[in-house]
């Protein structure tokens, strides 16, 4: 095989994007443990992990660039790297994730402990689950793997809204309850988040294996059907058909 | 301690390479000198001998006879430049013309092997064999000495030169240049003249005047075909002068007076070798650039 | 205009060597279509079937068939016939070395007995404008020799020489290859300005190049044509692994 120092190159991309994968997942579960058995010390070891995770950004940008200018890549070698570009960007804001998560359990300490109508830690579980599934996908280069955290994501949104309704009414009729809430409206949210961006990982997964471009196929399906209706063909068949 | 001694060894070898380079320099230049010695001291040797006898005579007059002082070798001159024109006019074509075949059209076919077969064996023969053969191809039939028969024999000695270095400088024209005009949609035999013999006209012209200089002097072939006139004479179906013929004649004679003209006539006779080559060199080499297709 | 290309089966021997194997494709007309791949492959080969250059060598054999526009090449027409529709530019630049600037454009027209003067003032004008060399020449057409040029201008000049016939085709045969990156730049400049007025096929070793000039791009191995597609399609997402393999440089 020819050009082996480049097809070193990109393993050794994949290696440290994997490493940086690692942190964030990491990050995540530090973050969530932190808030079940609120310790601080696992705080500490969250933002040191974010540190790590923004440093590690840098680099690996800096190694895509390089190989961008240098090596001409093509076809799948081009698409790899544009993938890891992108699966770059969202790890980081993985672990600004884990980090607010981090900070808010922080604030929690210093007030009362109350139960709220939330389950976190499910909701925890399942986003931290998509990361762990689309990382693996990864790994792999398994495409069809990827499209299963897709499908993932919407019962993720559905539990942050349902959250949402309950922890806005605690707020709405036990006032003095409303900085706990508030507190947990923002994990929620951020887990969420993380949910939002292992589904793009999983999005970049597919770019890279299967050269398709699949984000936003919700509201592509949407802007797709409208001029259908419009024009009086069957919309019901155009919209399923972008999904 | 192994670093000195490699040192050493180096300088040593470069200064053994220092003296070779000056020894195969120095014998470089010593061959060079050895080649044009001899052609410089013929020259020398001609003027010293042959110029006090040039004079407006020499090339108006024809020879006067023996025991008169005076006289020329006009009708020689004016007598080789006929039979060499009128052997271009044979040999040139003929020759170009066969390399033309020999480089584009025959290539690998038996007919082009036996032609240079034929060229070469041709160079072989010896002037006074191919002097007897016109003798016996043009005299005898015609029953007398004629220029038309020595311009023949000398036409037939330049055709296998000119053949060959026609056929080696199309060869040498690349491939790329054949091509380009083939792509344009020229057809192949125009091809060939226009761009290949074009593009070697220069080494073909060179070609034809190492043949034309190899003539210009021959002898032996004339004795028995032109055989030489004392008195003026252009028409071609009778005898006529030529210089080397006349030198021949003169050198051989008791007369010191001729041998004075033999001296001048080859004096002549070099000289007008060298003008006419200098001449069709300039203006070919001004020709080519402009020259229209 | 440029002209449409067809090639249906076309196969190709050199001696006994079956160097073409079974080609058929379709070359857009006024478009760039670029052929890659790697040494030996059989691209070259394939250009000059396309202009019966292939018959310079008496062992070369054709099957198959090529339309040209509505012209079947092989059957109704002759080789110097058609190349004078196809015209072709060569790998290293090859102007006629004992001609001037201005011979040298006019010689496709010259050699095949076109002689008004005036007209042919003014192809040469034009030509020399279509391949983006009348200004650095238009001084010294008639006292400057063609071989006097710098490479990226010589190569410019057989360009010109090759427009100045008005073929419907141009095939470029690694045309930039022998040119530093500034002439090839030049060269890349001049196929996007002239593909509206022909139809161009260009054989060339520089990936990067097919993707900077050529709608369509085909991926020549061994004798086949295993891929003809966008140049878009080739290069980000090709469908066969051979193509793949070739383009990121795993192999050739």
């Amino acid at each position: 095989m020819t050009r082996i120092r480049f097809q070193q190159s990109l393993e050794d991309l994949k290696e440290n994007l994997l490493v940086m994968a690692g942190l964030a997942e990491q990050a995540i579960q530090r973050a969530i443990e932190a808030y079940r058995v609120r310790d601080l010390s696992i705080c500490d070891l969250v933002n040191r992990s974010e540190i790590a995770i923004n440093r590690m950004e840098r680099d690996i940008d800096q190694s895509a660039l390089d190989l961008l200018a240098m090596e001409q890549p093509m076809a799948i070698d081009l698409r790899f790297i544009l993938s890891v570009i992108k699966i770059n960007a969202d790890l980081e804001r993985v672990g600004d994730a884990a980090k607010s998560i981090s900070d808010r359990v922080r604030l929690m300490q210093q007030m009362a402990a109350v139960d709220l109508p939330v389950d976190i830690p499910r909701l925890a579980s399942m986003a931290a689950d998509m990361v762990r599934k689309s990382l693996q996908a990864f790994i792999e280069a398994d495409a069809e793997l990827a499209r299963g955290v897709l499908s993932m994501d919407d019962a993720v949104d559905q539990m942050n809204r349902s959250a949402f309704k309950a922890l806005t009414k605690v707020m709405e009729e036990q006032s003095h309850l409303a900085p706990q809430a508030l507190n947990a409206l923002m994990i929620c949210r951020s887990l969420e988040r993380v949910g939002d961006h292992a589904t793009n990982i999983a999005e970049d997964v597919i770019f890279w294996v299967q050269g398709a471009d699949v984000r936003h196929y919700k509201s592509v399906a949407k802007t797709a059907a409208a001029p259908s209706t419009e024009t009086n063909t069957t919309p019901a068949g155009t919209a399923s058909a972008q999904n | 301690m192994n670093g000195a001694r490699v040192q050493t060894e180096f300088q040593f070898r470069a200064r053994l390479r220092g003296l070779t380079n000056g020894a195969a320099t120095f014998l470089a230049v010593l061959s060079t000198i050895l080649v044009i010695l001899p052609l410089v001291a013929i020259f020398v040797y001609l003027i010293i001998k042959g110029a006090r006898s040039l004079n407006l005579d020499f090339f108006t007059q024809i020879p006067k006879p023996v025991g008169e002082a005076g006289g020329g070798m006009a009708n020689a001159i004016v007598g080789s430049v006929t039979l060499l024109a009128l052997a271009s006019l044979l040999g040139v074509p003929i020759g170009i013309g066969g390399g033309i075949y020999l480089a584009e059209f025959g290539r690998g076919s038996r007919l082009a092997t036996a032609i240079r077969f034929t060229a070469d064996v041709l160079n072989g023969v010896p002037s006074i064999v191919m002097g007897l053969a016109a003798y016996a191809l043009i005299v005898t039939p015609q029953g007398h000495f004629s220029a038309l028969s020595g311009g023949v024999a000398l036409g037939i000695m330049m055709i296998p030169t000119i053949c060959r270095t026609t056929e080696e400088m199309l060869l040498m024209v690349p491939h790329a240049v054949r091509e380009a005009a083939l792509g344009l949609g020229v057809p192949n035999w125009r091809s060939v003249l226009s761009i290949t013999v074009r593009t070697a006209s220069a080494g073909i012209i060179t070609g034809c005047m190492l043949a034309f200089a190899r003539v210009a002097g021959e002898t032996a072939p004339l004795i028995f075909t032109a055989l030489g006139n004392q008195y003026w004479s252009t028409s071609l179906n009778e005898p006529i002068a030529a210089l080397p013929l006349q030198i021949y004649v003169y050198a051989l004679s008791p007369y010191d007076d001729w041998h004075r003209l033999a001296w001048a006539g080859s004096l002549v006779l070099i000289v007008l070798i060298v003008l006419a080559v200098s001449l069709v060199r300039y203006v070919t080499s001004r020709g080519v650039l402009k020259g229209a297709s | 205009m440029g002209v449409g290309i067809e090639v249906n089966n076309l196969n190709a021997w050199y001696g006994s060597n079956h160097t073409l194997q079974d080609i058929t494709l379709n070359i857009p007309a006024n478009h760039a279509t670029a052929l890659i791949g790697p040494s030996g492959c059989g691209k070259s080969t394939f250009v000059r079937c396309l202009n019966r250059m292939h018959e310079t060598n008496p062992i070369a054999r054709v099957t198959g068939t090529v339309r040209i526009g509505d012209l079947d090449i092989y059957e109704g027409t002759t080789p110097v016939e058609i190349r004078r529709r196809v015209g072709m530019v060569f790998q290293r630049p090859n102007p006629f070395p004992t001609m001037s600037i201005y011979d040298n454009v006019a010689a496709g027209l010259k050699l095949n007995g076109y002689n008004n003067r005036r007209a042919l003032d003014e192809i040469v004008e034009k030509s020399l404008k279509n391949s983006a060399l009348w200004d650095e020449v238009k001084d010294e057409l008639k006292k400057k020799s063609g071989a006097s040029l710098s490479g990226g201008q010589q190569q410019r000049l057989c360009i010109a020489r090759a427009l100045a016939v008005d073929p419907e085709v141009l095939l470029m045969d690694e045309p930039a290859s022998a040119l530093d990156p500034v002439s090839t730049s030049k060269i890349e400049d001049l196929i996007f300005q002239l593909k509206s007025q022909y139809t161009i096929v260009i054989v060339t070793h520089n990936m990067q190049q097919a993707a900077r000039v050529a709608e369509k791009t085909g991926f020549f191995l061994n004798g086949r044509m295993v891929e003809f597609d966008s140049t878009h399609k080739i290069f980000t997402n090709p469908s066969d692994k051979r193509t793949e393999d070739y383009i990121t440089g795993r192999f050739g």
